[in-house]
């Protein structure tokens, strides 16, 4: 099998790949694709360690489950947000998003 | 050192899935082409799970992420219709968070991954086991009063809670 240290690399590479969008894409619907690609990575992680570590438990499956579950929600709540501030300030672009800045 | 075999070959093609798929997502202008690769890269993750043993998770993957997340990104993109062609598609910080990125992947490479469990690694010797849990034992697992019944619960409890507030934050408020 291929060892664990490969899909941890790949895990990195996507979570890397996943802050810079974070940081530096400007319309908010991408810097949430740059956080699923995060979220992603970190199930990578989960399932590897749990099938190089204790394959023979459920921990890891059922970890990276609740994950799935935790970012579906974010997605839904996290687009809705982006459409109502759409709604009202007619632009998805984080800098001009500045309704609290004191 | 790794030997060549179908399984490697295969480890290799849904890397290059999944990464060259991340990469579409970061540097494509246009949104609409962004979301159509990431659920490209999503795809090659669920191959990863497949490699991994997990094929109830791999299947999941699929259904949630790229059925759902997929999806509903898609239609984001649709509804804020004006917004996929901005011109400046970076801000002014994209090369201090390229630095930021590089460095973090670095790091983690050589602070973490490499040392503990690379080739030479404090931990590379330890064999992955060939017994692997089954999905009806994730089944049982998730639904089981002495394992994972009140996570699966209060997740269940949070999509609900998320989905309504997500309804009740989308909708017009004006009508």
């Amino acid at each position: 099998m291929v060892p664990l240290w490969m899909f941890l690399l790949v895990a990195a590479a996507l979570f890397c790949i996943g802050t810079f969008a974070v940081l530096s894409r400007r319309n908010a619907i991408a810097i949430l694709m740059g956080v699923e690609l995060m979220l992603n990575a970190v199930n990578i992680n989960l399932v590897a360690f749990w099938r190089y570590g204790t394959p023979e438990t459920m921990m890891g499956q059922a970890f990276t489950a609740f994950v799935m579950v935790v970012a579906a929600a974010e997605a839904a709540v996290g687009l809705a947000i982006i459409i109502a501030v759409y709604r009202s300030r007619k632009s998805v672009v984080v800098e001009e998003v500045d309704l609290m800045r004191g | 050192m790794v030997e060549l075999n179908a399984h490697t070959v295969v480890f290799a093609i849904f890397s290059i899935i999944t990464l060259g798929g991340a990469v579409g997502v970061v540097w494509n202008r246009n949104l609409v082409s962004s979301s159509y690769w990431l659920i490209f890269s999503l795809f090659g993750v669920a191959g990863l799970f497949v490699l991994l043993s997990a094929p109830f998770l791999a299947a999941v993957q699929v259904l949630v992420y790229i059925g759902a997340v997929g999806i509903l990104i898609t239609f984001s993109v649709m509804l804020t219709r004006g917004m996929t062609q901005i011109k400046d598609v970076f801000n002014r910080q994209s090369a201090a968070s390229g630095v930021v990125a590089v460095l973090l992947f670095v790091v983690l490479l050589v602070g973490v991954v490499l040392p503990v469990w690379g080739p030479s690694g404090a931990l590379s010797s330890a064999p992955a086991s060939d017994v692997v849990a089954t999905t009806a034992e994730l089944g049982v697992a998730l639904v089981d009063g002495s394992q994972y019944v009140l996570p699966f619960e209060l997740v269940s409890l949070l999509l609900t809670a998320a989905l309504l507030g997500a309804i009740v934050i989308a909708r017009d408020q004006d009508k």
